[in-house]
């Protein structure tokens, strides 16, 4: 990492942050600027519990989150053992919500990464050729802008059917251009710089400058981009899922989840607003962090 | 100017063809035929072959394109295959009605969200920023049709305040927005739908008036011995287009009404049209929803862009 620390234009250190005194690399005073940081820290630390929870699921779920019970259907919260009460089939709601984490998680989380990788590569490749294959690509993706955001999801999983597949690869399509256009702001940005025609006079062949010279600039305002998304994605995946657009019973998922439970909400309001809950603390705690990670990296968009 | 207007709206027609073209794609990027889904599957292959003709589905795909394009050009939509009205009057009752909400979603989340976003600005760091911070984030990152749920069953169901879902019990031909009868089943969805709204502006303004306090001219402006309003007039008025462009985004997701709230609320708006299409697997509608609110986006954000260059001149060289 470190070579790509010495060329970060972004390495603008904060004077209130870190004394002049001290010398830090860029990730180093990053990493103290985080560290300094208590509510980044807790959100940090509430999303590590969700993803972990999620991971080990089978480990933690009090009950099995698939086996229904006549009986026990639609009881309050801490009815019996069922710590957050049962759903309309009797099925234990923490398990599932536990479960309905990784379905969920996933679901926000793979859309964005899979749009950081292609958005971000048509971005760098367009900024750094310019002319008319920046021109073809950005007026490409100006067409997807013209969509608003939660209707493009909506048509291409609509017509595509639904199903988590399919619903994945909508949110990916639309994080794409927005993706693209980060990484093609941050490209343009240093392509005219002198480091890199001094690079070029080295003899440096474009993979190498792109490798070493432009994605170490990129990389910071992608990552952090992607990072306020996860928040959104996540928002968007549950809406399909709500819509029955994405996952498909009985897998446990938050949006479907909150849309079976939605006809007992005479019945146990509060265990029906329990998966809205954990999507609202994954969203918020996405979004507080990725504040956080753009403020303690400095990235200005 | 007139220049740049003209190249600004040149600019919109091939963005607008790029839309007719994914809305056209969608067809075909369903799995399968796309009349399976409306032919009984009992169907002679004899009937099959005559609905396709009937329907244009046997003319080459480029042809097919040109040939849709030529009627929507016409104004001609199409066909519901549910409703067997045509899109076109699905598609324009719809938006009325989404229309009625976002006249009153448009000014409030607007106003709210600008406010709090300049106090938020003004005072960066104080405990008043931290609270506008705070409710945006939450705005941002709550799920509106949650929200929207959870509304319901405080103001619904405990409290009986308020209906709970639909447009009233003659639904929207007899829909008088003056009256209270008529009006108060707007209050849930339109408080939900301004949610998301004002912290994304209360955000963006933030931002950008701080980022704009930190500008040299404001120092200068200080120095001359400017009282604190009048700087602040300053700093408002140089954050602005920022803050437009977001309202521009915002104005057109609210004229597109939200799916997810509409349905909670079973309004029937344009959101609600495109859910039951898709239910339904109505795709004249589908395309035809996604059309028209896709080009209602497309002429907000090329209204918003020549806006934009009347208050901030600069913009017109770029």
């Amino acid at each position: 990492m470190s070579d790509i620390a010495i060329d970060k234009p972004l390495e603008t250190v904060d004077e209130q942050a870190v004394p002049a005194t001290q010398v830090r690399g860029y990730w180093r005073s990053v990493v103290y600027r985080l560290r300094h940081d208590p509510a980044t820290l807790f959100f940090t630390a509430i999303l590590l519990l969700i993803v972990l929870a999620a991971i080990f699921a089978p480990l933690i779920a009090p009950f099995d989150a698939y086996k229904d019970s006549v009986v026990a259907r639609l009881k309050p919260i801490g009815w019996r053992d069922h710590l957050l009460g049962t759903d309309e089939l009797g099925r234990d709601m923490l398990s599932r919500l536990i479960y309905g984490g990784r379905v969920s998680l996933m679901m926000g989380v793979v859309p964005v990464l899979i749009a950081s990788l292609v958005g971000g590569l048509l971005g760098v490749v367009g900024g750094f050729a310019g002319g008319r294959i920046n021109t073809a690509i950005m007026r490409a993706m100006d067409v997807f802008y013209a969509f608003p955001s939660v209707l493009l999801a909506v048509a291409v999983a609509g017509a595509m059917g639904g199903g988590m597949g399919n619903g994945m690869l909508a949110l990916t399509l639309v994080f794409i251009p927005p993706m693209c256009r980060v990484a093609e702001t941050a490209t343009t940005q240093v392509r005219s710089l002198d480091y890199i025609e001094a690079a070029r006079a080295t003899g440096a062949s474009t993979i190498t400058i792109i490798r070493y010279h432009v994605l170490g600039n990129v990389l910071g305002p992608v990552f952090v981009y992607a990072s306020s998304l996860v928040s959104v994605s996540i928002l968007l995946a549950s809406g399909l899922s709500f819509l029955g657009l994405g996952v498909r019973p009985p897998t446990a998922d938050w949006g479907l989840m909150l849309s079976t439970l939605r006809q007992s909400i005479y019945v146990v309001p509060f265990v029906c607003a329990l998966p809205g809950a954990a999507i609202f603390i994954t969203s918020i705690s996405f979004n507080l962090v990725s504040d956080g990670l753009r403020a303690a990296m400095d990235v200005r968009m | 100017m007139i220049f740049y207007i003209l190249r600004r709206i040149l600019y919109a027609i091939p963005i607008a063809f790029g839309v007719s073209i994914v809305c056209f794609s969608l067809v075909y990027i369903a799995p399968g035929d796309p009349l399976q889904t409306v032919m009984p599957p009992d169907a002679t292959a004899e009937t099959i072959e005559i609905v396709k003709h009937a329907y244009g589905f046997d003319k080459p795909i480029p042809m097919q394109y040109l040939i849709w394009l030529g009627h929507l050009l016409t104004g001609d939509f199409g066909m519901s295959i549910s409703t067997r009205r045509p899109v076109i009057l699905e598609v324009t009752d719809a938006l009325a009605n989404t229309a009625l909400l976002a006249v009153f979603a448009v000014p409030i989340s607007f106003i709210t969200g600008y406010a709090m976003g300049v106090i938020a600005g003004c005072f960066p760091g104080r405990w008043l920023d931290r609270l506008v911070t705070g409710t945006a984030v939450i705005g941002v990152s709550l799920p509106n049709y949650w929200l929207g749920i959870v509304l319901v069953v405080f103001f619904a169901v405990e409290y009986a305040l308020l209906p709970a879902t639909g447009m009233g019990p003659s639904g929207s031909t007899n829909f008088h927005i003056l009256e209270w009868s008529s009006a108060r089943y707007l209050v849930l969805p339109v408080f939900t739908l301004a949610m998301i709204p004002i912290g994304i502006l209360a955000r963006t303004t933030r931002a950008a008036v701080a980022e704009v306090r930190n500008q040299d001219f404001v120092q200068t402006l200080r120095a001359k011995g400017l009282s604190e309003g009048a700087v602040i007039r300053h700093v408002l008025k140089n954050s602005l287009p920022q803050v437009m462009a977001v309202m521009g985004l915002q104005f057109g997701y609210l004229l597109g009404g939200s799916i997810l709230v509409e349905t909670v609320f079973t309004w029937p708006g344009s959101g609600f049209l495109l859910s039951k299409a898709i239910i339904n697997r109505d795709v004249p509608v589908l395309q035809g929803t996604i059309l028209t609110l896709s080009l209602i986006f497309v002429a907000t954000n090329l209204v918003v862009d020549l806006l934009q260059s009347l208050v901030d001149p600069r913009i017109r060289r770029a």
